[in-house]
C-alpha cells in the first residue's frame, strides 16, 4: 500500500480509452463499477467535445459478483454495435475487472460472433502498465489487429506511395496541445515536400490502417505514444521512423535532417538545409530572441523542469542549449522509462529527479530555490505556495491547458510559443521581486480607504460568526448590503437572523 | 400538453443501470470540509485516485485531509499484510496529521478482495488510539451521494447515547446546553430555554454547510422548535446525543441508510416530511415537524408567500418550460416537486436509487403538488439507461435537461440548454433563504441562451439526426 494524493499518470484504462476515442467510429466499452466512466466527464470539459464521448460502461454491480457477467458483457458489446454501427468495439478493462479474472477473451469472441463491427479485448494489465504505456500498447494493438486483417484478406497496401510520404504516429485525445502540435507538423510536412498518409490515432478511420505500409517513413513526436507501433511497422514492413521530437529550434533541425537521411536513402533527393536555415534566421523568432537583450537578462537563471519524458526532456534542452538558463534540475515521473531520460538530459542539467512522488519534488523545488519551474499543473501549485512562477508544460492539466488559439509546442511555430511561454515566467518573476523591494504598490492606501467598509452598526457576535462564514469575496458585500436592510428597519443590533433577513429581502 | 391519458398515481420504471453518476467516494469531498477535524483514507486503485484528484479539481491543493491508501499488485494477492500496511499508513497519518478521527472509505477493490476493514478498524484503533470509521462508499453498491449516507450511518453508531457529564441529574438532556453555557449567568441561559416549546430532544441528519445549518436552525427556533443536535457536527468529537427515544429528521433525501440505522439500531423515531428544499418543501419540512410535536406553526403562510415574491423575477423566466431529469445524485424528487411548483412541467424524473419508504413524504408532495398544479404527473426512472434517455430527449426536446457533466456539452451543442447536476450538490439549496440560489442555478442557461439567441448558432454538430 501506499499513501497518495497525487498521481502524474493515470490508470491503465485511461490510456486505453484515450486511444480507442480517438479513431472515428470506435467505441470503448469499459468493464468497471458504476462511476469509473470519469473520462467521458474529463474528454466533454477538458476538450469542450461536442461529440458525446464513445464510450460506455458494461457495469459491474453485485449480481455480477455473484454471477459473472458474461451474458451482461456480450449484450452491452451487441446492442452497442447495434445502435451505432462502430467499426470497432474496444472492451476495456479496469482495475475491477482484473481482480475478477473472468475470461473476457472468451466474451470478445462470442460477441463477435453476432457483431457486425469488430471486436477486441484491450490488453492490459491494471496492476503492471500506467495511462502512458497502456495508451502505447493499446495503438499497437490495434494496428496489429488491421494490419493482420487485411494481409488476411489480401487487401493490404504495401507498395509505397510515388511521392516521399510519412504517417504521423501518436496525436491523440486529451494529449497536452496535441491538436495544434498535429497541424504544426502537417504545415512542416508541406514544406518538406512530403505527403501526409495517415496520422493515427487521432481522427482516422480503422479502414486507413491497411495503408500504413505506404509511408516512406513514420514520425514520432512524442516518446510516450506510438514507438511500440513504429517499432512494429519496422519489423513487419521495414518501414524506418524518426523519433526526434521536433522541440525547439535546434531538435527541430535535427528532426528533419533524420527524415532527410531517410527520403534520400529510399532514392529522394532532398535537401533540406536552405530551409532550415530560413526557418531558423528569419521565420522563426525563438532564434533571434535568444540573442536579444532581453534573454541575455535570463542567464544563468536557475530553472527546475519536471514532466513527462518527451517534454521535460525537450524544455530542458532549450533552456540550457538556446536561451543559456541554468537547469538546476531536470525530472520526469516516466519512471519505466527512466534510462532514455537520463540519457537525454544528463549534459544539460546540475541533477535528475526520477519520481512519481509529488512531496519529492516539491521539497526538491524548495531547497533549489529557482527562479521559475516548468512543470505539471501540480508544479503550479508548489509554485504558487512558494511564490515562484510556473509554466505548464505537459500533462497532468486543466482545462487552462487546452486553449482554444494555436499553440503548438512542436516546429517552428512551437519554438515561438515556448519563447512566450518561458520569457513571461521569468518577468512575471522579476515583476514580483521589484514590487517586494520597493514595498508593494504605493498607491494601494489611498485606493482602500475610500472603499472602506467602516459602520456604525453593533454586531452581535452571532452575527458576526456567520458574517465570517462568507467567502471573503462577497463578504464586503454581504455586510454592506446587511447594514443597509438594518439602518432601513432601524435595527441597532445585527443578529443572524437578521442577515439572513436581509439575503432573503434582496434575492441575493 | 395534454391531460387526457394522466395516470392516477405515480409511475414508476426501472431501466438498465448504465448511466453516467460520479462514484460515491466522492463524498470525501465536501466530508472532510465539513469534518473539521476529520481525516478520510480512501482504500483503493489508481482509478479511484485520479477520479477524486479530476472531480475535486484544485480542492486538492489545499493540503487536503484526505489520501488514498494504493493498493499494489502485493495487496492483492496478499502478499502483503493488510493490517501492517494500514497500521503504517494510519501512523503516519497521525503523526503528520493528528485528526480525531480516521475514516476508511472501502472501494471496489476491498470488496472484491474481501478486505475485512470493519474487523481490521476495531483492532488497529485500540492500537493507535484514534478511532477509525469504516464506510463501504463503493461504485459496486452506490451512486454518488450515497457515500455520505454510507459514511453517516457508520458515524450514527459513534454518536454518544448520554451526555458526557458525570453530574447527577435525572433529567440530563440539556446536559450538553448546560456544559455549553458554562459562564454564562443562569437567567441568561434560562430566558434562552424559555423560548423553545417543551419536546423531546430532535436531532438532525445530513450534513450541510454551516450558514445552512444556523439558518435552518434559526426556522426551527422560530417555531420554538430546539435542534439539540446534527450529524455530522463540525467536529467527530462534537457527534450529537442519541437517546432511545429522541426524534430524528433528514434534510437530505440521499440518507436511507443513515434513516434505517437511526431507527433500527440507535431506536430513534424518524420524522418522515418531505426535505427542505425550495420555500414550499421548507415549509412542508417545519410542518411535519411541528405537527409531531403537536405545535401550531405560525407564519409560514407569510413566509412562503415573501419567498415566492421575491423569487417571481426568477420564476417567470421557467414558468410553462420543460424540464428532463436525467438523474445521477438522488435530489431529483424534490428539486422536480419545487420545479413543478415553479410552473415547470417534468416529463422524467431520472434517479440512481429510490427508496419509497425515506421519500414517501416527498413523493405525496409531489403528486399533490402536480394536482394543484394542474400538470401530468412525472414518470420516475430508476437506474435509467442514458441512451435510452438521450433518444426520448430527442423526441421530447425539452426546455431543460438536467444532466451529468459527460451529457452536457454535446447536447448544448445540439442545441438542447442544459443544466450541470453537480452544482445542486455543491450549492447552497436548503431552507427559505436559498430557493433563489436553487433557481439562479436553473434559469442561468436559460438566460445565457437568451441573450445569445438571436445570433442563430444553437445546432453547433454537422448531423442529419438530429
Amino acid at each position: 500500500m501506499k499513501l497518495a494524493y497525487w498521481m502524474y499518470a493515470g490508470p491503465a484504462h485511461i490510456g486505453t480509452l484515450r486511444i480507442a476515442s480517438s479513431f472515428k467510429n470506435v467505441h470503448a466499452i469499459m468493464h468497471a463499477p458504476l462511476g469509473d466512466d470519469y473520462f467521458n466527464v474529463m474528454r466533454s470539459m477538458l476538450e469542450r467535445e461536442r461529440d458525446f464521448t464513445p464510450v460506455t460502461t458494461s457495469v459491474v454491480d453485485r449480481h455480477v459478483l455473484a454471477r459473472g457477467s458474461q451474458e451482461k458483457v456480450v449484450d452491452n458489446i451487441t446492442r452497442k454495435d447495434a445502435e451505432e454501427h462502430p467499426d470497432l468495439i474496444v472492451l476495456t478493462p479496469t482495475c475491477t475487472s482484473s481482480i475478477l479474472q473472468e475470461d473476457l477473451q472468451n466474451f470478445v469472441e462470442r460477441a463477435q460472433i453476432e457483431a457486425k463491427g469488430d471486436v477486441l479485448l484491450a490488453d492490459v494489465n491494471h496492476y503492471r502498465f500506467n495511462e502512458l504505456q497502456a495508451a502505447d500498447r493499446t495503438l499497437q494493438q490495434i494496428v496489429r489487429f488491421y494490419i493482420d486483417k487485411a494481409r488476411k484478406k489480401g487487401e493490404l497496401i504495401t507498395d509505397k506511395t510515388e511521392k516521399p510520404s510519412v504517417n504521423i504516429i501518436g496525436i491523440s485525445t486529451l494529449g497536452f496541445h496535441n491538436q495544434h502540435d498535429c497541424r504544426e507538423l502537417r504545415k512542416l510536412m508541406g514544406d518538406l515536400g512530403i505527403e501526409v498518409n495517415v496520422v493515427i490515432p487521432d481522427q482516422a478511420s480503422v479502414h486507413e490502417l491497411k495503408t500504413l505500409p505506404r509511408a516512406w517513413f513514420n514520425l514520432l513526436p512524442y516518446r510516450e505514444l506510438g514507438l511500440m507501433t513504429a517499432e512494429y511497422l519496422q519489423a513487419q514492413f521495414g518501414t524506418p521512423f524518426v523519433d526526434i521530437t521536433p522541440m525547439g529550434v535546434v531538435e527541430t533541425a535535427r528532426c528533419i535532417r533524420a527524415i532527410q537521411q531517410i527520403v534520400n536513402a529510399q532514392g529522394h533527393s532532398a535537401d533540406y538545409e536552405p530551409f532550415i536555415d530560413e526557418q531558423t534566421r528569419f521565420v522563426s523568432q525563438a532564434v533571434w530572441f535568444s540573442r536579444s537583450i532581453d534573454c541575455q537578462n535570463l542567464t544563468g537563471k536557475k530553472a527546475v523542469v519536471f514532466g513527462d519524458n518527451t517534454h521535460a526532456a525537450a524544455l530542458t534542452k532549450v533552456l540550457a542549449r538556446e536561451m543559456g538558463i541554468r537547469v538546476v534540475l531536470a525530472g520526469t515521473y516516466c519512471k519505466y522509462d527512466a534510462e532514455w531520460f537520463r540519457e537525454q538530459v544528463s549534459e544539460y542539467c546540475d541533477e535528475i529527479l526520477i519520481s512519481e512522488d509529488n512531496a519529492e519534488i516539491g521539497n526538491a523545488i524548495a531547497r533549489l530555490e529557482p527562479a521559475a519551474i516548468f512543470g505539471t499543473q501540480m508544479e503550479r501549485h508548489v509554485g504558487k505556495r512558494l511564490d515562484i512562477p510556473c509554466g505548464v508544460i505537459a500533462a497532468p492539466i486543466h482545462i487552462q491547458n487546452f486553449p482554444v488559439g494555436y499553440r503548438p509546442y512542436v516546429g517552428y511555430e512551437g519554438a515561438n510559443q515556448l519563447v512566450d511561454l518561458v520569457y513571461n515566467s521569468f518577468t512575471l518573476g522579476m515583476e514580483d521581486h521589484l514590487l517586494e523591494i520597493f514595498g508593494g504598490h504605493d498607491t494601494k492606501e489611498v485606493i482602500t480607504k475610500g472603499m472602506s467598509a467602516e459602520s456604525d452598526l453593533n454586531w452581535s457576535k452571532d452575527g458576526l460568526a456567520e458574517l465570517n462564514k462568507i467567502p471573503g469575496f462577497v463578504r464586503g458585500k454581504v455586510k454592506r448590503n446587511t447594514e443597509k436592510f438594518a439602518r432601513d428597519r432601524g435595527i441597532e443590533s445585527i443578529t443572524a437572523e437578521v442577515l439572513y433577513a436581509a439575503k432573503e429581502a434582496v434575492g441575493a | 400538453m395534454t391531460l387526457a391519458s394522466e395516470p392516477q398515481s405515480l409511475n414508476f420504471d426501472c431501466e438498465t443501470g448504465n448511466y453516467h453518476t460520479f462514484c460515491p467516494i466522492s463524498c470525501v469531498a465536501w466530508l472532510y470540509q465539513k469534518i473539521e477535524d476529520s481525516f478520510f483514507l480512501v482504500i483503493g486503485t489508481k482509478t479511484c485516485g485520479y477520479f477524486l484528484q479530476n472531480a475535486m479539481g484544485v480542492m486538492i491543493f489545499a493540503e487536503p485531509r484526505y489520501a488514498m491508501a494504493e493498493l499494489e499488485e502485493g495487496d492483492i494477492s496478499a502478499q502483503l499484510n493488510d493490517y501492517e500496511e494500514l497500521k503504517r499508513l494510519c501512523a503516519q497519518i497521525k503523526r503528520d496529521r493528528n485528526p480525531s478521527v480516521i475514516v476508511w472509505i472501502g472501494t471496489c477493490t476491498t470488496e472484491i478482495i474481501k478486505m475485512d476493514l470493519e474487523g481490521l478498524a476495531p483492532k488497529l484503533e485500540a492500537e493507535i488510539g484514534i478511532p477509525i470509521v469504516v464506510a463501504r462508499a463503493n461504485g459496486l453498491d452506490y451512486a454518488f451521494t450515497q457515500g455520505e449516507d454510507t459514511v453517516l450511518a457508520a458515524m450514527a453508531h459513534r454518536c454518544p447515547d448520554r451526555a458526557p457529564t458525570a453530574e447527577a441529574e435525572k433529567n440530563d438532556r440539556n446536559a450538553i446546553q448546560k456544559l455549553l453555557n458554562f459562564g454564562r449567568k443562569k437567567e441568561e441561559v434560562a430566558a434562552e430555554e424559555s423560548e423553545y416549546v417543551d419536546h423531546p430532544p430532535l436531532v438532525l441528519f445530513g450534513s450541510l454547510p454551516d450558514p445552512v445549518v444556523t439558518q435552518l436552525t434559526l426556522e426551527l427556533k422560530r417555531q420554538g422548535i430546539k435542534v439539540s443536535g446534527w450529524l455530522p457536527a463540525k467536529r467527530f468529537t462534537e457527534l450529537p446525543v442519541l437517546a432511545e427515544g429522541d426524534y430524528v429528521v433528514g434534510v437530505n433525501p440521499f440518507l436511507s441508510r443513515t434513516a434505517t440505522t437511526l431507527m433500527r439500531r440507535r431506536k430513534c423515531k424518524l420524522i418522515g416530511a418531505p426535505f427542505p428544499i425550495g420555500p414550499d418543501g421548507t415549509r412542508a419540512w417545519i410542518e411535519k415537524i411541528c405537527s409531531v410535536f403537536g405545535i401550531e406553526p405560525k407564519g409560514l403562510d407569510e413566509r412562503e408567500a415573501q419567498i415566492w415574491a421575491g423569487l417571481e423575477d426568477y420564476v417567470k423566466l421557467i414558468r410553462g418550460k420543460s424540464v428532463f431529469f436525467m438523474g445521477d445524485n438522488l435530489l431529483e424528487i424534490s428539486l422536480a416537486r419545487f420545479l413543478i411548483r415553479c410552473g415547470m412541467t417534468v416529463p422524467e424524473i431520472g434517479i440512481p436509487y429510490m427508496d419509497k419508504r425515506y421519500q414517501g413524504a416527498e413523493l405525496a408532495l409531489l403528486e399533490k403538488t402536480c394536482a394543484e398544479m394542474n400538470v401530468p404527473l412525472p414518470r420516475i426512472v430508476e437506474k435509467p439507461d442514458n441512451y435510452n434517455q438521450i433518444q426520448r430527449i430527442y423526441e421530447l426536446q425539452p426546455d431543460l435537461v438536467i444532466t451529468g457533466m459527460a451529457h452536457a456539452n454535446p447536447l448544448e451543442a445540439r442545441g438542447i440548454n442544459t443544466k450541470w447536476s453537480v452544482e445542486f450538490t455543491f450549492a447552497q439549496i436548503h431552507g427559505f433563504s436559498n430557493a433563489r440560489d436553487i433557481l439562479e442555478l436553473v434559469t442561468r442557461p436559460l438566460r445565457r441562451n437568451n441573450s445569445l439567441k438571436d445570433l442563430g448558432w444553437d445546432k453547433l454538430v454537422k448531423e442529419t439526426t438530429v
